[in-house]
């Protein structure tokens, strides 16, 4: 397979799972110096699902959703989101340094209501939105605090909230646990998946951690060596909620050799 | 009473141990005791001349410098966040700033009296003209640094230049702000002394110490150089207990 050709299997050509494509991403292209990230990539992101980006360390993967959220330009190429530009939508996105991410001169309170302020929501509006989301998201925590009053996870919990107030057609999340530790790692990918099967939004998530790249995912997008194709586009059958029993479920765990698989022969492939 | 109870009074076992010293030197009369006073005699001096004239000049000198403390954070702040907040303006005054920035503000005195005359505009305006270098740089040095995470964060959800500048900026380059202010303040207060020695002074801590001296009152300029030594020091812990109260977030 080369970049040249339509490298994506599409998820609509699954008889299984028909669904719209929501992102669609035609000829992208990027370079770095001399280093072509991307060369006339094409895919296709179905709506409603959560997505793992995993692959090869440096092959682009936090690149792609950062092209895709525009914080990034590409050299060339297009994203539509259902044939709308990225200034046409609303979106989220959550960066792996929460420590930076987060305004720590304002409560998490006013955080979280902070996009709201940008979009010209009215105050008393913002107020009771942000509300109706810490009350519809069942999260216990108080928001009167400082977000250097609080632990990692709960800085996390809190950049998340802040990306879903807006009700973002898309959600991306830049190896968001990563910089957690273990015990928080696991409680906030169940937060994640709650959040997921409540709101219902298309998010995008890189991740390292294959385990946890297959648990959360509906597909694991799995990206080649710069420059990067799809190498596979592995749907996650097991059904949610996913719990610890998921982990050693026989259909989930073969899922998981297989993407660890078309990764090491990605990796080899050097 | 157990040890750590006593932990907060431990601060003055060094003004004792100073005061100690101090007495057993002027009463042994290791030094003549023309120069050095007993403790006794400058505490007599600081107390009466506080009520009186040692008071007038202490106010005089307060207001000399935070007259040019807040001219130097009203002109130096707003041009930090403007220089700060385009790299390449800065980098093409950055020669100049720090040229100026180390050139000792006393050597402007000559410069300024021809400009203002001998009054309290002089010594007000090289106060301020020092403190301004400084302010600015760090409010500068703040807003360049800025963590990257948290522009991109306020971009991602929307936020204009303008907004990233008043909403991010400005407050990520506050706790550098406050090191600006804290330094240019010390820096004002010392040049405002020095001007009150010198340039035709009538008042001020400056002229107090000078003349004190000049009369071979001892006491008296002990006084005054412990008088200055306070306002110093209550400047500096005036502007940390500001920056506590609403800079709560910096160094966390």
């Amino acid at each position: 397979m080369n970049s040249a050709q339509p490298a994506v299997r599409l998820p609509s050509t699954d008889a299984a799972a028909p669904k719209r494509p929501h992102v669609t991403i035609r000829g992208l292209s990027k370079t770095f110096g001399k280093t072509v990230i991307y060369d006339n990539f094409d895919l296709d992101i179905p709506r409603g699902e959560l997505i793992s980006v995993f692959g090869p360390n440096g092959c682009g993967k936090s690149t792609l959703i950062n092209m895709i959220a525009g914080l990034i330009p590409v050299d060339a190429g297009k994203i539509l989101f259902d044939g709308m530009t990225l200034s046409e939508i609303k979106f989220g996105y959550v960066f792996q340094n929460y420590r930076e991410a987060l305004f720590p001169w304002m409560r998490a309170f006013d955080n979280i209501a902070y996009p709201l302020k940008m979009m010209k929501v009215p105050p008393a509006e913002r107020k009771a939105r942000t509300e109706r989301l810490v009350a519809h998201l069942g999260i216990k925590l108080d928001l009167n605090m400082y977000p250097y009053q609080m632990s990692g996870g709960q800085q996390q919990l809190v950049s998340i909230m802040r990306a879903l107030v807006v009700e973002p057609e898309i959600l991306f999340l830049d190896e968001p646990f990563s910089a957690l530790d273990y015990e928080m790692t696991l409680f906030m990918r169940e937060q994640l998946q709650k959040l997921f099967i409540e709101s219902g939004t298309t998010m995008v998530l890189v991740s390292h951690d294959l385990e946890e790249a297959v648990y959360l995912a509906d597909h694991v997008l799995l990206l080649s060596r710069h420059p990067a194709r799809v190498a596979d586009f592995t749907e996650v059958t097991a059904a949610r909620p996913r719990t610890d029993a998921t982990l050693s479920d026989i259909d989930f765990v073969r899922t998981k050799a297989h993407c660890l698989e078309v990764f090491q022969r990605e990796v080899r492939r050097a | 009473m157990n040890k750590k109870s006593l932990e907060p009074f431990l601060p003055i076992v060094g003004v004792i141990g100073l005061l100690a010293v101090w007495q057993v030197a002027s009463s042994a009369k290791w030094v003549d005791p023309v120069l050095l006073p007993s403790p006794y005699e400058a505490g007599k001096a600081f107390w009466i001349g506080m009520h009186g004239e040692l008071g007038f000049d202490f106010v005089k000198t307060i207001y000399r410098t935070a007259m040019s403390t807040v001219i130097a954070g009203i002109i130096g702040i707003p041009l930090g966040i403007v220089l700060g907040s385009s790299e390449k303006l800065y980098r093409s005054l950055e020669f100049v700033i720090d040229f100026f920035r180390s050139t000792p503000a006393s050597a402007m005195f000559p410069l300024f009296l021809v400009m203002f005359g001998v009054g309290d505009e002089t010594k007000i305006s090289v106060a301020a003209f020092g403190a301004i270098l400084v302010i600015l740089f760090n409010v500068a040095y703040g807003v360049m640094n800025a963590r990257k995470t948290r522009l991109l964060a306020a971009k991602v959800m929307g936020a204009s230049r303008m907004r990233v500048l008043f909403d991010v900026m400005l407050f990520e380059s506050l706790p550098q702000t406050f090191v600006g202010l804290r330094n240019g303040v010390s820096l004002a207060l010392v040049i405002i002394v020095v001007a009150e020695m010198f340039i035709g002074s009538q008042d001020g801590l400056g002229h107090s110490v000078f003349e004190a001296q000049q009369l071979f009152e001892m006491p008296r300029m002990y006084a005054a150089i412990f008088a200055a030594g306070a306002l110093g020091y209550g400047l500096n812990l005036l502007f940390l207990l500001i920056e506590r109260r609403f800079v709560h977030w910096s160094g966390k």
